[in-house]
C-alpha cells in the first residue's frame, strides 16, 4: 500500500508528535508513504474567510501535483487539511465556474486536475485499509487498563462523512479497543473544541476546549486520543488560561469527598494523537513518539509488559 | 431615565439583491428553501455568544438586511464544525453562508478596529501567498502584535512551552516554487468569477 | 361492409381552452392550414370545445355537413375523449370514428415560442387526418364483474370498507398479515381531538367483522399473486401456521397458562417490545379472531422438538393445538381488490441525534400510547424504563418528517397525536410537559381547538426543532437528565432544557414491503414510496389499474376520520361497479387473421393476461376477446404481422407518421 502524505502546516508546527507518531506506526503496518512534492498550504479556514474561490486553487495545486506524479490517494492527517481538499473536489465536481476558474489558474503551472485523487485520512487508512487484524497482530503492548476517550472533532466527520458516522463516529473507537485500550462512552465525541476562536476569541473558545476537559474527567478518562493537529493544540495548551477562568469548577463524584471532584487548577489530562498510543502498543518508545511534547505527560500505563 | 431605542426596520433599511447575491454562490442556493426550524441554532455550540443567532441571520440575509447581519457578531464567532450544515432539514449550507458574508465583512472593512479574525485572516492570506506555506508560530505571533500588545505579552509562557517541547519552529516553511504559486493567484485576480458561463449553476445538493 | 369507406367527410375542430392552448398555438391558422386539406369538408376553432355548445356543435355539424370522421385538437384523451365520443355517438356516428389530438399536454404546454408550437399543432393535426381516414366502426365490450370483493388490510381502514359492503350484500374476503385485526388503532389509548377511547370504538367494529357472515377474515395470511384484470381476479392467499386450529379454538387462553415458561419471557410485538409474552400467546385480550398463536422462534417443541407440551394438555377438550400445520394457500375469485394495508412509523434509530437506542429514556411516540394505555405493559403508568416516575417530559415534533434527509413530507397526524400525549401524559403523571415544534399543525374539525385546550393545561410550547438530546450536563442541575438544546424561536434565546424522559413523535411512512405488494397488485406509487391515486384531487382512492381501489395510510399519511372516508369512497367504488355488474371496455383488442398465422405460437406465452390460445384443429392462434386487454404485445411480436390490434392498426399507425412528417 503507497500514499501521498500531505503534512499540512500544523505538522511542521504544533502538530510535530503527529507526524512522529504517524510515520513509524504507518511504517509498522506497511504503508509506504511519499511526502507530496512541493505541496503548499491548504487555507484551511481563515483562507475561506476571505476567498474562497482561491482556497479552491490553494488546495487544488496539491491535488494537481497529486495527479501529475500519479498519486492516486493523498493521505491528510489534518482535520482542517482532509476538510478543505475534500471541500475544493466537491465545488470542483458541482460548479462549472469554479472548475473553470481552476483550470485557467493550474494551468498557469502547467498543472490541470481531472479529479482521480481520493483524499483520506490515517484512521480511515489504517482501519478500513490495513484492517483491525492487521494492526491487533502487531500490539506488543496491549494497553490494558488505560481509559481512553475518544475525541473526533468535527472536520473529519463533518460535513462530508466518508468512513464513519457523522454522530456517532466509532472508527478510533474499534482502534483504540484492538490495541487494547478501555474507550470510554462519552456524549462530546463530536463537539467542536473552538477551533482557531481560541487564539482570537478567547471567552467562548477556550470555554468549548475546557468543557470537553472537564467532561473527560467526569467520566474517568486516563487520557484524551485526537486526530486533529488543532484540537489537540486548543485541548493541550491552553491549560493556564482555563485554569484562570475556571480552575475553581468541580465535578460531581460520589467518590470524591464532599461528593465533588475538583477539576484540577492544572486540568491534567493528558491529550495525544491516536497515533501516539498506537505507537505505544506497538512497542515504540515515549520519545520517538513525541509523546514528551504534550503539555501534559501521560502517566506511566497501568501494566507494563515485557516490550 | 430609561433609555429607549426605536428597533423597526423600514424598507429602506434592505439592502435589495444583497440576499439573491450571496444565494448566487455556488452552494447557498438552498438558503431560499428555509423554514426558520431553529435547528441550526440549536446545535451550534457558539449559538449562546451570537447577538443573532444563526438562524437569525439566515433571515436576515434572505431578506436584504445586509448592515445588520455585517455588523453581527455571529459571523465572526462560525467556528465552522458544520454542525448546522449537516443538521439542517433544507440541506443549506449554514457554514458556507457564514464564509460569505465574513468575506463581504472584510471586503467592505466592516469590524472593529484590530479585530483579531480579520486580521487572522489576512496574514494567513499574505503568508500563504508569499510563501506557499504557513508557519504557525510566526502567524500566531504577528497576529497578537497586530492586534492586541498586552494579550500577546500574556502568551509568553505559551511560546516558552511550546519553544521547549519542540513545537515552535524557528525555520520559515515555504514551498520552491512560489513563483509558479503568485502567477496561478494573479490569474485569479484577473478573472471575476461572475463573467464565467454558468456562474450560478450549481448543483443544489451538497 | 363499411359504407364509410367510400367518401371520407372529415370535421377538425380545434380548442383554445381558453388562454392554455391559444396563448401559444394560432388556432386561425392551423384551422386554415388544415381546412386545405384533402377530405376535411370543415374546419372549426372554438374557445371550450368540452362545454355543452362545444358538444352539440359536433353533433350538430355531423347532422348537417353528413360528416363521418371527426377530430378534436385539445387537451389528453384521459380527460375528455370520452366526451367527444359521446358527442360523436350523440350525433349518430360510431364513436371510434372520433380521433383525438393532444395540443396541449404535448404541445402548448411544453413550449414557449408561439411558431415552434403552431408548427407542432399543424403536423399533429395533418397526422391525425391522415390516419383518421382508417379508422373503422367497432363496438365496445362488456366485461362482468365478479360480485366478491378482496380487501388487503384489516385496520380501521380494512375493516371499515370491509363491513360497509357486506352490510350491503357483497361477499368480502378480508386478509390480515398479523394475527389480529385492528392495525395500529388498535395500540392507541385515546383518539384526539375528543379523546375518545380507542379500543372502545374500535371492538365493536372488530367483532361484527369476526361475526359477519358476509364477510370471510383470513387473518395470520398474506396475498401471494394476483392474476386477471377488473371483474376477474384470481387471488392467491398464503395462510400462516398458527400451529392452532382456527375453527377449534374459542380463546380461553388455558393454553397460555400452562405453557412451561412459567412468566413471559419475550419482547411482545404488540407492546412494541415493552412487555413480555410466552412463545404461546395471543396479542391483546380483545384481539379478532379470538385465537392464540405459537411463535416457532420461541416454542421449545418447533424449536427443538423438546418439550412436554402441556399446552396440548390444556387443550385436551377440544384438542386445537396442531405442530404439524404447515403454511398453506388458497385461491380466490373476486372482482375488485381493496388494498388498505397502512403505515409503519419512521425508525428513530435514524435519527441519533436524539438518543434512540443509546439514553434508556428516549421513547417513541407508539411507544409511549402503549404506556399510557391501562391494558397495556405498565398499566397505564408512565414511568421510565428504572420504574422511576418523570417529573418533566419532552415531546420532539417532526422525527423524520419534514426533512430532506429522511422524509421530505409532513406526516399530518403528529402535532395532534403529540397534543394528545401531552394532555395524557399530563394527567397520567402531573409532569411538566414540554413541546418542540417548527409549527402547530390543526387542519381538522376541533383541532386548534384542542390545541387551546392542552396550552391551557400548562403544556409549554416552544417553537424550536431539536438540535440534540444528550446527557452531558453543562452545569450541575443538568447532572442524570437528558438534556434538550434547541433554539426557543419565537422567544428568541437558545435553551438547554432538562428533562427526564423524551418522546420522539415519528412520522408515517409506508411498509417495508410496499414495493412488493404494489407491484402484486400492479400498483404504481408516488416519489415518496405511498400508493398513487389517479388523480390528487378527483380520484384519490382509484389506482390507475381498474378494479383496484386504496384506502388509508397506505395511500398518505392520514388520521383515522380520513381513512374511515377513503375506505367508504372505495367500498362505494367496488360497489358502483358490482351493482352496475358489468364494465364497458375500450374495443382496442387485438385480433388475429387467420390466413396470416403460420402457427408458430411465439405469441401465447407472450399474453400478460393468457387470452392466447392455440385451435389444435385449424393450427392457429386464438385470440379471446374477452380477455384481451390490448397491450400489444403479441402484435409487435408476431413474426408474420398477422395480428392486429383495434384503434393501432399498421395503416393507422403509418398514416400518422406519414402525416407528423408532411
Amino acid at each position: 500500500m503507497k500514499y501521498s502524505l500531505f503534512p499540512g502546516c500544523s505538522l511542521r508546527g504544533t502538530g510535530r508528535a503527529y507526524e512522529e507518531s504517524l510515520l513509524p506506526v504507518l511504517k509498522a503496518v506497511g504503508v509506504e508513504l511519499e511526502e507530496l512534492d512541493d505541496w503548499n498550504c491548504c487555507g484551511a479556514t481563515a483562507y475561506m474567510a476571505l476567498d474562497e474561490v482561491k482556497a479552491c486553487v490553494m488546495a487544488s495545486r496539491n491535488l494537481a501535483i497529486a495527479e501529475k506524479l500519479g498519486h492516486k490517494e493523498l493521505l491528510a492527517p489534518c482535520s482542517a487539511c482532509y476538510l478543505v481538499l475534500n471541500k475544493t473536489k466537491h465545488y470542483l465536481q458541482e460548479s462549472p465556474a469554479v472548475r473553470a476558474v481552476v483550470s485557467k489558474a493550474l494551468s498557469q503551472a502547467n498543472l490541470s486536475y481531472q479529479g482521480d485523487v481520493e483524499v483520506k485520512h490515517p484512521l480511515d487508512v489504517l482501519v478500513n485499509e490495513v484492517g483491525i487484524p492487521a494492526i491487533k497482530q502487531l500490539v506488543k503492548r496491549p494497553l490494558k487498563g488505560l481509559k481512553v476517550i475518544p475525541y473526533y472533532g468535527c472536520q473529519i466527520v463533518r460535513p462530508y462523512a466518508t468512513f464513519d458516522d457523522q454522530y456517532n463516529p466509532t472508527t478510533m473507537d474499534r482502534l483504540l479497543e484492538a490495541i487494547g485500550a478501555t474507550v470510554v462512552r462519552w456524549p462530546l465525541k463530536t463537539r467542536c473544541c473552538g477551533g482557531s476562536l481560541t487564539g482570537t476569541l478567547p471567552e467562548p473558545g477556550l470555554l468549548c476546549a475546557y468543557v470537553l476537559l472537564k467532561e473527560s474527567v467526569k467520566r474517568g478518562g486516563d487520557v484524551i486520543a485526537t486526530v486533529c493537529p488543532l484540537c489537540q493544540f486548543n485541548l493541550d495548551c491552553y491549560r493556564d488560561k482555563m485554569a484562570d477562568k475556571w480552575g475553581e469548577e468541580t465535578v460531581p463524584d460520589p467518590q470524591h469527598k464532599g461528593g465533588a471532584m475538583p477539576v484540577g487548577p492544572h486540568l491534567d489530562m493528558p491529550v495525544v494523537f491516536f497515533t501516539q498510543l498506537m505507537g505505544l502498543a506497538f512497542g515504540l518508545s515515549e520519545t520517538e513518539l513525541g509523546l514528551h511534547r504534550g503539555f501534559e505527560r501521560m502517566k506511566p500505563l497501568p501494566m507494563q509488559a515485557a516490550a | 431615565m430609561v433609555k429607549l431605542e426605536r428597533t423597526i426596520k423600514f424598507d429602506s433599511d434592505r439592502v435589495p439583491g444583497f440576499g439573491r447575491e450571496v444565494m448566487s454562490v455556488p452552494g447557498c442556493e438552498q438558503l431560499e428553501s428555509c423554514i426558520q426550524c431553529g435547528t441550526c441554532s440549536g446545535v451550534c455550540p457558539l449559538s449562546i455568544y451570537m447577538d443573532y443567532s444563526p438562524r437569525q441571520v439566515m433571515e436576515l440575509t434572505r431578506s436584504d438586511f445586509k448592515n445588520e447581519v455585517l455588523r453581527s457578531t455571529t459571523i465572526w464567532l462560525c467556528a465552522s464544525c458544520y454542525a448546522c450544515t449537516v443538521e439542517c432539514p433544507r440541506e443549506i449550507r449554514i457554514t458556507d453562508i457564514m464564509y460569505e458574508l465574513k468575506q463581504r465583512a472584510i471586503k467592505e472593512g466592516v469590524y472593529p478596529k484590530r479585530f483579531p479574525i480579520p486580521v487572522l485572516a489576512k496574514e494567513f492570506y499574505k503568508m500563504s501567498h508569499t510563501h506557499g506555506r504557513v508557519t504557525e508560530n510566526f502567524l500566531a505571533t504577528i497576529m497578537f502584535l497586530k492586534t492586541n500588545w498586552v494579550a500577546a505579552m500574556g502568551m509568553w509562557k505559551l511560546g516558552l512551552g511550546l519553544m521547549r517541547r519542540g513545537r515552535f519552529p524557528l525555520k520559515l516553511e515555504a514551498i520552491r516554487r512560489k513563483d509558479e504559486l503568485a502567477r496561478m493567484m494573479e490569474t485569479v485576480d484577473n478573472l471575476a468569477i461572475a463573467q464565467l458561463p454558468n456562474a450560478t449553476a450549481a448543483a443544489k445538493k451538497g | 361492409m363499411d359504407k364509410s369507406k367510400q367518401e371520407v367527410r372529415v370535421g377538425f375542430y380545434i380548442c383554445h381552452c381558453g388562454h392554455n392552448i391559444a396563448s401559444l398555438v394560432d388556432c386561425p391558422a392551423v384551422v386554415n392550414y388544415v381546412g386545405k386539406l384533402p377530405d376535411v369538408v370543415l374546419a372549426r376553432d372554438y374557445k371550450y370545445m368540452c362545454s355543452d355548445p362545444g358538444q352539440e356543435l359536433i353533433q350538430q355539424d355531423i347532422r348537417e355537413h353528413k360528416l363521418n370522421r371527426i377530430i378534436v385538437a385539445s387537451c389528453s384523451p384521459l380527460l375528455h375523449e370520452h366526451t367527444f365520443r359521446t358527442a360523436t355517438e350523440k350525433g349518430g356516428l360510431n364513436p371510434f370514428y372520433f380521433h383525438m389530438v393532444n395540443i396541449r399536454e404535448h404541445d402548448s404546454w411544453v413550449h414557449t415560442d408561439r411558431a415552434e408550437a403552431t408548427a407542432k399543432a399543424k403536423a399533429l393535426a395533418h397526422a391525425a387526418v391522415d390516419r383518421v381516414r382508417h379508422h373503422r366502426a367497432l363496438e365496445t365490450k362488456r366485461v362482468p364483474i365478479n360480485p366478491a370483493v378482496l380487501i388487503v388490510g384489516a385496520g380501521i381502514a380494512g375493516i371499515h370498507a370491509a363491513l360497509t359492503l357486506a352490510n350491503a350484500g357483497k361477499k368480502v374476503y378480508l386478509v390480515e398479515r398479523e394475527p389480529t385485526i385492528g392495525g395500529h388503532m388498535a395500540k392507541f389509548d385515546k383518539t384526539f381531538p375528543t379523546l375518545d377511547c380507542a379500543a372502545c370504538i374500535l371492538t365493536p367494529k372488530m367483532s361484527s367483522v369476526g361475526a359477519h357472515e358476509n364477510i370471510t377474515l383470513w387473518s395470520y395470511s398474506e396475498v401471494a399473486k394476483v392474476d386477471g384484470y377488473v371483474g376477474n381476479y384470481t387471488v392467491t392467499v398464503k395462510h400462516k401456521p398458527r400451529y392452532i386450529i382456527e375453527d377449534l379454538c374459542v380463546g380461553c387462553q388455558e393454553c397460555i397458562k400452562a405453557c412451561v415458561y412459567k412468566e413471559p419471557k419475550f419482547p411482545d410485538e404488540f407492546n412494541l417490545g415493552l412487555g413480555k409474552r410466552k412463545p404461546i400467546y395471543i396479542p391483546f385480550p380483545q384481539a379478532t379472531p379470538q385465537v392464540v398463536l405459537i411463535d416457532p422462534d420461541t416454542c421449545l417443541n418447533l424449536k427443538m422438538g423438546k418439550c412436554k407440551k402441556t399446552c396440548v394438555e390444556a387443550c385436551a377438550d377440544r384438542q386445537a393445538i396442531d405442530f404439524t400445520q404447515k403454511e398453506r394457500f388458497e385461491e380466490v375469485k373476486v372482482g375488485t381488490i381493496i388494498v388498505a394495508t397502512g403505515f409503519k412509523t419512521f425508525d428513530a434509530g435514524r435519527k441519533p441525534q436524539y438518543g434512540y437506542g443509546r439514553y434508556p429514556n428516549v421513547y417513541t411516540a407508539l411507544e409511549v400510547e402503549r404506556l399510557v394505555n391501562a391494558a397495556g405493559p405498565t398499566g397505564g403508568e408512565v414511568v421510565l424504563r428504572d420504574g422511576r416516575r418523570p417529573k418533566t417530559i419532552g415531546i420532539v415534533h417532526c422525527v423524520g418528517s419534514r426533512d430532506n434527509r429522511t422524509n421530505r413530507w409532513c406526516s399530518r397526524v403528529c402535532c395532534m397525536y403529540s397534543m394528545k400525549l401531552a394532555h395524557l401524559i399530563k394527567e397520567h403523571t402531573g409532569a411538566e410537559v414540554y413541546s418542540f415544534y417548527i409549527d402547530i399543525r390543526t387542519p381538522g374539525k376541533g383541532f386548534d381547538e384542542f390545541y387551546g385546550r392542552v396550552l391551557d393545561e400548562g403544556v409549554h410550547f416552544i417553537r424550536g426543532r431539536v438540535g440534540e438530546v444528550t446527557d452531558w450536563a453543562f452545569i450541575p442541575e443538568e447532572e442524570d437528565k437528558l438534556i434538550i438544546r434547541v433554539e426557543d424561536t419565537l422567544g428568541g434565546v437558545v435553551r438547554r432544557i432538562p428533562v427526564d424522559m423524551v418522546v420522539l413523535s415519528t412520522g408515517l411512512e409506508p411498509h417495508v414491503d410496499a414495493q412488493d405488494v404494489r407491484r402484486l397488485f400492479n400498483m404504481s406509487c408516488s416519489s415518496e414510496g405511498f400508493f398513487l391515486e389517479r388523480h390528487p384531487k378527483l380520484a384519490p382512492v382509484n389506482t390507475f389499474t381498474d378494479g383496484i381501489f386504496i384506502a388509508g395510510c397506505c395511500q398518505g399519511p392520514k388520521d383515522i376520520p380520513d381513512s374511515v372516508a377513503q375506505a367508504g369512497a372505495a367500498a362505494a367504488e367496488a360497489m358502483a361497479l358490482i351493482d352496475r355488474g358489468y364494465i364497458e371496455q375500450e374495443p382496442n383488442t387485438a385480433f388475429i387473421r387467420e390466413e396470416d398465422c403460420s402457427g408458430c405460437k411465439s405469441c401465447i406465452p407472450l399474453c400478460p393476461y393468457t387470452a392466447i390460445s392455440f385451435a389444435e384443429d385449424k393450427k392457429k392462434a386464438v385470440i379471446n376477446e374477452a380477455l384481451c386487454k390490448g397491450c400489444g404485445t403479441c402484435v409487435a411480436s408476431c413474426p408474420s404481422g398477422s395480428i392486429v390490434q383495434n384503434l393501432f392498426e399498421d395503416q393507422e399507425i403509418f398514416s400518422e407518421i406519414d402525416g407528423v412528417l408532411a
